[in-house]
């Protein structure tokens, strides 16, 4: 039993170290862990097979990239299917790739789903031909985002943080 | 006119300053360089903690508090101090809220030193306890640590030095330069040593709870040590807020009242501001532990880094430092640390300035950033390979 709360522990703490730096290596991840780097591989294989891990992301900063990039939270009401609830509808949402998230929430409306593209027109027309009018879609909101000031953890601006010094004894 | 140095007060003129303040001051202004050579962590102070001071602010905390610091402070902490060492200190009387541990070390000091009195300190130790004994006209006697015993200060190494002049002991664990630490035993041992000459301890626990294996113990909480020891700690290292100048002397009601005579005088209170945030700063142990967690990591990548490097550097369990050994190179400790910081523009502090016994080595801190840490190994590298 302690055996297996051990292997949970380091789970958790690669999965940790990648939430922050998913590009370190599997040397310096064991280096941080002191543990060896046979088994970091292990436990990420099995993270990986597991479906834990789903992908490995950067955190863009697109505007400074000075690529287009629109994206929009679409608040969407459903009418839920008998058996199924709002599953078959939130998975034909989902297969679009213009369609970034969908997550089932609380209040007044049922979904809310993150889309992107190149300008506010294509996304604008996107809800109004692709989302709007399926059939168990009983209404739409939508939410042009305008500015990012922190995303995935990540502060956008310049966090003011006094310059240390360099030598304290 | 006479020369103005002729009226500065002899103890001040004979203190000796730091012998390379030139190159800090160098170090200081140099773009681009890495620092190796700070003392204080890369965090922010936790926004929870800087928020409750904020609000502070705005209601209008603006005056000064009590001079033993502000009472719910002091049960808070009294609180905490209980629950993390079993020791229960009085909220009036034994506890008294401090600008920083640095004033707490001066204030004991003054409080209990006579002149010609002795104090024994550890080395390589902080570079202020030596000065702020001379200051309250005590003596330092030194006890110099190696790294065979991975700096750890041995019970009869303390003895040896006593004399029927000695009044204190200045024990530093976790410590700052070597990032060491000392396990119950060791502590035990020294702590019968204390009893026997019936001498007070002076315990600076500030990196207490930066402590990476093993817990901490608190040398208050050994057998029979209450009584003796003045405690001394503060929330500079743990809570990230070094700027805050927060600390805090824990002891026996005569002695502590004795420090608050001094403090009341030159000090009248703590900062309301820091006091305030303080009592925030209490409940935030999910923040330290986050700190903490992300320190021992950057500590194995530090260690690891070094010792392939054939820096040998032994395995610190507390604080934030490494101490590795540079005599693989051939040059001092401050030919090392000004070549370094020339050449490759990485700072590191010279052994030699926490005591005699740090010849040879340097104090690299690893309170930066993982990719500075990567970066000053790397620069560290191309240093090693050129000098061979």
């Amino acid at each position: 039993m302690k055996e297996e709360i051990k292997e949970k522990q380091k789970e958790v703490e690669i999965l940790r170290i990648f939430e922050e730096n998913a590009r370190l290596s599997d040397a310096e991840i064991a280096r941080m862990m002191g543990i060896k780097e046979d088994e970091v591989k292990a436990i990420i294989a099995e993270l990986e097979s597991k479906r834990i891990i789903r992908k490995y992301k950067a955190v863009i900063n697109y505007e400074k990239a000075g690529i287009e990039a629109v994206q929009a939270l679409i608040d969407v009401k459903v009418s839920p299917e008998r058996d199924t609830g709002y599953d078959s509808v939130a998975e034909r949402i989902s297969r679009f790739p213009e369609v970034q998230s969908v997550r089932l929430v609380s209040g007044e409306y049922d979904l809310s789903v993150l889309v992107s593209g190149k300008t506010m027109q294509e996304v604008a027309y996107f809800v109004a031909g692709k989302i709007a009018p399926l059939e168990q879609v009983r209404n739409t909101l939508t939410h042009f985002l305008l500015k990012t000031y922190k995303e995935h953890g990540e502060i956008y601006g310049e966090e003011g943080q006094g310059k240390r010094l360099a030598v304290t004894l | 006119m006479d020369m103005m140095s002729d009226r500065i007060a002899d103890r001040v003129k004979q203190m000796k300053g730091s012998g390379i303040r030139e190159f800090f001051d160098i170090a200081q202004r140099m773009e681009d360089a890495i620092s190796l050579g700070v003392g204080e962590p890369d965090f922010v102070t936790p926004w929870r903690i800087r928020e409750a001071c904020i609000f502070s602010l705005e209601k209008g905390y603006t005056s000064y508090t009590s001079n033993w610091g502000l009472l719910e402070l002091r049960e808070a902490l009294a609180d905490t101090i209980y629950k993390e060492t079993g020791v229960y200190y009085d909220p009036e009387g034994e506890l008294l809220i401090t600008t920083g541990v640095s004033e707490a070390a001066d204030l004991a000091l003054r409080a209990i030193l006579n002149p010609g009195d002795e104090v024994i300190l550890h080395e390589p130790s902080y570079v202020s306890y030596n000065p702020c004994t001379v200051f309250a006209g005590g003596t330092t006697v030194c006890v110099a640590t190696g790294v065979e015993d991975e700096f750890k200060v041995r019970a009869e190494q303390i003895e040896e030095k006593i004399t029927e002049r000695t009044k204190a002991l200045i024990l530093s664990y976790p410590n700052n330069p070597t990032g060491a630490t000392l396990s119950r035993k060791d502590l035990e041992e020294i702590a019968d040593v204390a009893n026997e000459h019936d001498l007070l301890v002076i315990s600076d626990e500030v990196y207490g709870k930066l402590t990476y294996e093993g817990t901490h113990t608190c040398f208050a909480s050994l057998n029979g040590m209450k009584e003796r020891t003045i405690l001394l700690n503060g929330f500079s290292k743990a809570y990230a807020m070094t700027g805050w100048r927060l600390g805090y002397a824990a002891g026996n009601k005569e002695i502590i009242e004795a420090m608050m005579k001094i403090h009341q005088y030159i000090m009248m209170c703590a900062p309301i501001t820091a006091q305030m945030a303080a009592i925030e700063a209490l409940r935030c142990e999910d923040e330290v532990e986050r700190m903490v967690n992300e320190y021992n990591r950057r500590r194995r990548v530090t260690v690891d880094g070094l010792n392939s490097l054939g820096l040998s550097c032994f395995e610190p369990k507390g604080a934030f430092y490494t101490f590795p050994s540079i005599k693989s190179t051939g040059l001092t400790s401050e030919e090392f640390a000004k070549r370094l910081l020339f050449e490759e523009k990485v700072v590191v502090i010279p052994g030699n300035v926490f005591g005699a016994c740090g010849e040879g080595f340097v104090r690299c801190a690893y309170a930066v950033s993982q990719y500075e840490l990567k970066e000053a190994l790397e620069r560290i590298e191309r240093f090693l390979t050129g000098i061979k």
